[in-house]
């Protein structure tokens, strides 16, 4: 296998996809003759022709409402919301129209589409380029909201999104995309509503996301030091949720810190304590999360920083949890 | 701008002897969709009909004649308002009336109800609860059928000229060249609200000031909504982007359940009723065309047998049963 980034990640499956279905087409702000703001597209239009893959105005309802309408009519659209705190402008068309046409419709059809954004704290983006909006979205049926935290799964996962029959919206945290890993081939998919263990441990499960799960990787490392063992859950599928993944591991360790880059409130860590709590509490000694707080996302870089929950946050969260620290 | 006096009004096409049977035909379907909204009516007040409806009566004419000008390719997005254009599109009268009453045999298993109605067999990708939500529709489906050389309509209300659908949608198969063609049915009243206080610059104003050919029309003629639907499908066919209709026309129903109705100057509602579309085909028809009273009166006994059928029908079938297998995706 190739060792590339999570970013060339991206852009392999769309070329992919793209190359594999005559359908698929996609489309957004500057993603053509630009190659996107973030340069994860560049080179598809030329690839693919300029009536598969092109530039439009801002205007993110329009995007979304082309992608419904399309995906109802026979295509397979891809669109991208270049930071997903603007998927709020193209909510309608998404939540009213993409999510629920295929139950109301009485199955009739359902939407193909992919919304790809880019999501995360970290960058000094400020709190309208930063959020991270699962919450907006996770209490949708009929809509799949995955984010992958690797570069093999940012590749597979978004094959498996463009592929799948229904509306998915896929998260790329920005924070990911220099890291370096192994990707796959041209068939290799994960498939959507899976989590995943990647690390084994004894101790405590943390069950976390994107750049969550190398912030808890690298905590993890120094707990081990320590004597604890941490199991890591990437859930990756935040609506379908795998709740056997996540009840196995509850079970096995009998603590769960979820750990949420977003604010406290309604955010899908609650949901997350929700599937632990019905599925596992007999196994119980402990669960809580970790969040940020109930407040946006600050600019300056050191308020920003107290404000992400980083490798140190999760240890601390997890050796104040343990009585093993005094809290701050 | 609330009668018919209006600059700018497109002159109606003289009809030709073989429109005869055509126009005959438009007719049966005004009727048809008159009778059967007058039925969801008297249904919903005896409780058969849940929720909410919203009628189409008084403005028949818009979505017969220009559906009328559409091939099989094409396809179309309606609103809330939509039952008219459904019927219109040759969906099944039985199956609509079923989904209205909420029974098993609705055109959507009764699941979609009165304003999400989709029947993509009959070229319908929906009806739309959100106001704009057509428009969404139609401009995304002009990315698919711009490959297959056919057209995307949408109709939408006057009020929808507020909205963002309305203007990112327009813009977005403008820059786009889509196939695509915005039908505006302006009843005069937005909910409860005149349309021009609402409406600075009037509505055709907007998509000409971006470059879309646009035309109003008097939507109480189907020779003059369908002559308009021919010449926007023709231009949207040929790739050269989106075209807009602006159809006058008039709802004498409430807007929907709740509607207080005190919105109305005196005397409006007769000078619309003077140029009712059934009443004004029905004269076109005997006059221009030739075509006698007792055929007009065969064809319209014809409209009530066929709705007492359908009424029956879909008031014999049972409601649905709670669906445990439901999925909230396809697999």
């Amino acid at each position: 296998m190739a060792k590339a980034d999570f970013k060339r990640g991206i852009w392999e499956a769309l070329d992919e996809e793209l190359a594999r279905d005559e359908d698929v087409i996609f489309f957004g702000e500057d993603v053509a003759h630009a190659g996107g703001v973030f340069q994860a597209t560049a080179g598809l239009a030329e690839r693919h022709g300029p009536e598969r893959v092109f530039d439009t105005p801002i205007s993110e309802l329009a995007l979304s409402s082309a992608a419904f309408g399309s995906g109802a009519t026979g295509l397979r659209p891809i669109i991208e919301i270049m930071f997903a705190d603007f998927i709020a402008l193209a909510m309608d068309s998404l939540i009213n129209q993409s999510a629920k046409y295929w139950y109301l419709s009485n199955e009739q059809k359902s939407i193909p589409l992919t919304v790809r954004a880019t999501v995360g704290g970290g960058g000094q983006f400020g709190a309208i380029h930063s959020q991270i909006p699962i919450p907006w979205l996770q209490g949708i049926p009929g809509l799949k909201v995955v984010a992958p935290a690797t570069p093999f799964d940012a590749k597979a996962m978004l094959k498996a999104s463009i592929r799948d029959d229904n509306p998915v919206v896929f998260f790329e945290h920005k924070r990911l995309y220099p890291v370096k890993g192994e990707l796959g081939g041209p068939d290799d998919v994960v498939p959507l509503g899976s989590a995943t263990v990647v690390r084994e441990g004894s101790d405590l499960t943390v069950i976390t996301a994107m750049k969550g799960v190398q912030d808890s990787l690298q905590a993890a490392e120094g707990l081990a030091e320590r004597g604890i063992d941490v199991e890591i859950v990437d859930l990756r599928s935040f609506r379908p949720i795998d709740a056997e993944t996540i009840a196995a591991s509850a079970e096995k360790t009998g603590r769960v810190l979820v750990v949420e880059e977003g604010p406290r409130t309604g955010g899908w860590a609650g949901e997350v304590l929700a599937v632990v709590t019905e599925e596992a509490l007999g196994y119980l000694d402990d669960a809580w999360r970790l969040t940020m707080p109930d407040l946006p996302l600050p600019y300056s870089p050191p308020l920003e920083k107290a404000f992400l929950p980083g490798a140190d946050a999760i240890t601390d969260a997890i050796l104040t949890r343990a009585g093993i620290r005094a809290p701050a | 701008m609330s009668d018919l006096e209006t600059p700018g009004l497109v002159d109606t096409p003289a009809p030709t002897s073989e429109d005869r049977e055509l126009y005959l035909d438009l007719y049966r379907q005004m009727l048809l969709i008159r009778r059967f909204e007058e039925k969801v009516h008297d249904l919903f007040l005896r409780g058969q009909v849940y929720g909410s409806t919203h009628l189409c009566i008084g403005m028949e004419a818009v979505g017969v004649g220009v559906i009328s000008a559409l091939g099989d390719g094409d396809r179309v997005a309606c609103t809330y308002r939509g039952h008219g254009h459904v019927l219109a599109l040759g969906s099944s009268p039985v199956g609509l009336m079923a989904e209205l009453m909420g029974r098993s045999i609705g055109t959507c298993g009764a699941r979609a109800g009165s304003m999400n109605v989709v029947d993509l067999e009959h070229r319908l990708i929906g009806c739309f609860g959100i106001v704009g939500g057509s428009l969404a529709a139609a401009t995304g489906a002009g990315l698919s059928l711009k490959r297959t050389g056919d057209v995307a309509v949408a109709f939408f209300g006057d009020g929808t000229a507020n909205q963002a659908y309305f203007h990112e949608c327009i813009n977005f198969a403008k820059v786009l060249s889509l196939p695509v063609v915005y039908v505006c049915e302006n009843n005069q009243y937005g909910e409860f609200t005149p349309t021009d206080d609402v409406t600075p610059g009037g509505i055709l104003a907007r998509p000409q000031a971006i470059g879309v050919p646009s035309e109003r029309v008097d939507g109480q003629d189907v020779w003059a909504t369908r002559a308009a639907g021919q010449r926007a499908v023709e231009r949207a066919r040929a790739g050269d982007g989106p075209v807009f209709i602006e159809a006058f026309t008039y709802r004498y129903s409430d807007h929907g359940r709740g509607d207080p109705v005190k919105y109305r100057p005196d005397g409006e509602m007769e000078r619309w009723r003077l140029r009712d579309p059934i009443v004004l085909a029905r004269a076109r028809l005997a006059d221009e065309l030739g075509v006698a009273e007792d055929e007009l009166d065969r064809v319209a006994s014809a409209v009530e047998s066929e709705l007492e059928r359908v009424t029956n029908e879909a008031l014999e079938s049972p409601h649905p049963e709670p669906d445990p297998r439901a999925t909230e995706y396809a697999a």
